[in-house]
């Protein structure tokens, strides 16, 4: 959950609204300083996770405040100092960081051009800034650099804007390369898996056979090196000087516990789905005059429980000095986690100092959290030195919070001209956030390990009205006079869940994209030309025509064992617009060859980090439609390693053309998360176009469409 | 000596073209000791089983899994890390290209996948595009930024064909 989730559930309504972030981080010093020597920094509350926010949000600044790109400086978040801006999550930072950013920046250059009108006597109009540098008519009166004084900046925000109009931006808008890529490419330390402290103690946890397990003893036996067992009830670690020595260590623990274990985990997935006791809501209902109905579709819709599954592995470093904790973490809210680590360790959050540093990507709510307090209580052991703690392969694949597993089922009703007069629609799943800091119980896993335990709570669905979660995208975007859909929340959690990438979106957009698709069909249309039938939304429509146009859709001829589908959505009915011809082929399994994406988020800061983002988004999709299970038995997740769980690979990722509509006038929009539900609804539908065989169960293996083709053929 | 080391004895290659030697604990991985005592951070852990690639070093100019590669099989051996194919001042053409293309998105895999690009080239100086996935297909994005990869080894092709 982020910040618009904050705002829409705490009435802060006493003091005038201010654009995004600001509203609830009001002094101007908390979000850029001036120095002396010519640079600034700028001090965001949201993280880079890979995304490219801290390029962008560099840029807006850059350009309200009249400076080169390059004297722009971004300050890493952390407690208690930077803003805090909840969560780096929903694609909402440009918004919520990004606007907080213009408005602030356009200020503090207000707030000093009245100082060098005040001192030179020059009237305010007639000062120009270039590169920070103040001139009057008669040439330079002064620069932020001369004037750079904290206290100047040692104020709240005031309301009414003086961010440029679109017309005179020229570096918010242009693609700036990256400002994390170079260490990148050049293989600096720059990740939290490369941090170096004097005297750090490398630690890896020793995991139980079951996801609900209990200590009972360790088998004696001798500890490579300078090893140690740090253990609190039935969490299990191991700290050492060196790493390759405590991942030896790590092992022969793992031999020598022994555990009560327990089965807790569910049969099946959608067996669990189906049976678990639930709480159910409505998330809409209303009813419009609307024609009879001539016929009625049903469709259900399934998938999985699917993984994160970052490339690097969860990690984080811990220190106590005293009672004091110091903790290095990639997580996504370091407010939030400090939060929880309060509530987890028993002590106050201003004892607490959490630092962010970048992580592999994370695409949501992974292990990162976790792993901070998995650090923090085994340096209990080591008073004084940082420990740094890495997850395995097989942690980040089966112990972090998983997306839920999600059962969608509609029923449509259409006149005698084959228009949607009703559509009832059902969503089932598990919670999508079970993020730290929002519980009066803490979230991170040690907790249901730790002497004094806790369980954690089951994971929730944030309202609508912040983007919700499994209902997220659950409310179609068409013309539909009568429209139901509800909610049914699974309130226990044997297999965690969390948000991840779309939350909720990918099964609900498949299954409505799915189902306009078979009543495009029903009637004879086209399936583009049925929805911009049904949709009033002229940017979505805009999308869809794009995205047609790249693909040829309208010159598209049927070829053997190939097929093209089409998918539409505004994420979360408030974000970016995206929509994603595929184009399929069917061979031992489905392949992806083809994707042409149309999006709009309306201004563009970076038009290529826009460009970069919605293709990413977009082969996550690939990857999650056609490959990703996360499987388990009744004790523990089997998907563990890359064999077991499988993302897309380099030989298997398809051909993409993206255009960007331009829209500069219009408010800017996230877009990492734009992509990836359309281009999954594209490929079901590329899918029923090569093979006539609708894709109703993800992944979309070669296996489960044959199940599907054995039920079409039997039933 | 061939790997039959005593514990904790010292270990003798070449690094990034200069002498390097360790010390490495027993057990302990190439990816250990140059991410440990030897201090870099261009290799990465990924997985520990050969599997993603984030590890990927070259071993007398093959690449080869760090992760795996017991540290004593660089011993007398020229080990190649992202740090030795070029530095912000003098940059790889593949680093170049990475940095046109913008390349990336959150970065952890563009270590070990420069590392078997800078390989590929070295054997053929003018791949195709299959001949560029077939060598990355060793190495996990999970950003989603392969189309990127794939422009950005075949300028860097194109640039070291144009200045050899």
């Amino acid at each position: 959950m982020n910040l618009a989730y904050v705002q829409a559930t705490s009435g802060d309504g006493d003091k005038p609204r201010l654009p995004g972030s600001l509203h609830v981080n009001r002094r101007l010093d908390q979000w850029l300083r001036i120095h002396a020597e010519g640079l600034v920094t700028i001090t965001p509350g949201k993280v880079e996770l890979g995304q490219g926010i801290l390029t962008a949000l560099a840029q807006i600044a850059a350009e309200e405040l009249d400076i080169a790109f390059a004297r722009v400086r971004v300050q890493a978040a952390a407690t208690p100092a930077s803003p805090n801006e909840a969560v780096t999550s929903g694609s909402l930072s440009v918004q919520e960081s990004g606007m907080a950013l213009r408005h602030a920046c356009a200020e503090a250059r207000a707030i000093h051009l009245s100082v060098a009108a005040q001192r030179s006597g020059v009237k305010l109009e007639a000062i120009r800034v270039e590169d920070g540098s103040f001139l009057g008519p008669e040439g330079p009166i002064g620069s932020y650099w001369a004037q750079a004084d904290d206290a100047l900046l040692a104020c709240e925000a005031s309301p009414g804007s003086r961010a440029k109009p679109p017309a005179a931006r020229r570096i918010a808008g242009s693609a700036a390369p990256r400002l994390d890529l170079p260490d990148k490419v050049f293989g600096a330390a720059r990740f939290i898996q490369d941090l170096r402290l004097p005297g750090m103690l490398h630690a890896r946890m020793v995991r139980p056979p079951a996801r609900r397990a209990r200590f009972t003893a360790l088998r004696d036996g001798a500890l490579p090196g300078d090893a140690r067992v740090v253990r609190d009830g039935s969490f299990l670690a191991v700290l050492a000087s060196e790493e390759a020595i405590a991942e030896a260590a790590a092992a022969r623990v793992t031999a020598r516990a022994e555990w009560d274990a327990e089965d807790t985990l569910p049969e099946s997935a959608e067996a669990w789905l189906r049976s678990a006791p639930g709480e159910d809501s409505v998330v809409v209902d209303r009813t419009e005059a609307a024609p009879e109905a001539a016929a009625t579709l049903h469709a259900r819709f399934f998938r999985p429980f699917v993984a994160h599954a970052s490339i690097g592995t969860c990690c984080a470093v811990a220190r106590w000095e005293g009672d004091q904790l110091e903790v290095w973490s990639h997580s996504q809210g370091i407010y939030n986690l400090r939060a929880d680590l309060a509530k987890a360790l028993r002590v106050p959050e201003t004892q607490i100092l959490v630092r962010h540093i970048e992580g592999a990507g994370c695409y949501g709510h992974n292990g990162a959290d976790d792993v901070a307090l998995d650090a923090a209580l085994a340096a209990r052991a080591a008073p004084g030195l940082p420990v740094r703690l890495l997850w395995s392969r097989a942690e980040e694949l089966g112990w972090a919070p998983f997306s839920s597993a999600m059962l969608v089922e509609i029923e449509a009703e259409t006149d005698a001209a084959g228009d949607i007069v009703a559509w009832r629609q059902q969503v089932t799943s598990q919670g999508h956030s079970s993020r730290p800091g929002r519980n009066p119980k803490p979230t991170l896993l040690a907790v249901e390990h730790v002497a004094d335990a806790s369980e954690i709570p089951a994971a929730i669905n944030p309202p609508l009205a912040s983007g919700g979660g499994a209902q997220r995208n659950a409310v179609p975007a068409y013309r539909i006079p009568r429209l139901q859909v509800g909610l049914r929340r699974i309130t226990a959690m044997p297999v965690r869940s969390s948000a991840l990438r779309g939350l909720g979106a990918p099964t609900n957009v498949l299954a409505i994209e799915s189902v306009m698709d078979e009543l495009a069909a029903k009637a004879g249309a086209d399936p583009l030309a049925y929805r911009l039938r049904h949709l009033d939304d002229a940017r979505g429509q805009a999308v869809l025509r794009a995205a047609a146009e790249l693909a040829g859709w309208e010159t598209r001829a049927k070829r053997e064992g190939i097929g093209m589908g089409i998918g539409y959505a505004r994420y979360k009915n408030s974000g970016g617009w995206c929509a994603v011809v595929a184009e399929v082929a069917a061979e031992a399994e489905i392949v992806c060859r083809h994707l042409w994406i149309a999006g709009d988020v309306g201004e563009a800061i970076n038009p290529d980090g826009i460009a970069n983002q919605y293709e990413g988004g977009a082969i996550h999709g690939v990857s999650m439609a056609l490959k990703e299970e996360v499987r388990f038995d009744r004790r523990r997740v089997t998907s563990d390693t890359w064999e077991a769980y499988p993302i897309l690979r380099f030989s298997e990722v398809p051909a993409v053309e993206f255009r960007l509509l331009a829209r500069p006038e219009e408010p800017p929009l996230g877009a990492g998360e734009a992509a990836l539900a359309p281009t999954i609804a594209a490929i079901a539908n590329a899918i029923h176009d090569a093979l006539g065989v609708r894709p109703h169960r993800m992944p979309f293996t070669a296996a489960n469409l044959a199940a599907e083709m054995d039920a079409a053929g039997g039933g | 000596m061939d790997n039959g080391r005593d514990g904790d004895a010292m270990l003798a290659f070449t690094l990034n073209g200069e002498p390097a030697e360790g010390a490495p604990p027993e057990g302990a991985s190439l990816l250990h000791l140059l991410r440990g005592s030897l201090g870099l951070s261009g290799p990465r852990f990924g997985c520990g089983e050969e599997q993603c690639g984030a590890c990927m070093v070259l071993l007398d100019g093959r690449p080869g899994y760090a992760c795996t590669l017991p540290a004593e099989a660089a011993a007398g051996r020229a080990v190649t890390t992202v740090e030795g194919l070029g530095t912000p001042e003098a940059p790889h053409p593949l680093q170049a290209a990475f940095l046109a293309e913008q390349a990336g998105q959150c970065g952890f895999c563009l270590s070990g996948i420069l590392i078997s690009a800078a390989a590929l080239l070295q054997a053929n100086p003018d791949p195709d595009e299959a001949a560029i996935r077939a060598a990355l297909e060793p190495h996990l994005c999970r950003c989603g930024s392969h189309n990127r990869i794939l422009r950005a080894v075949q300028r860097a092709a194109s640039m070291m064909r144009a200045a050899p």
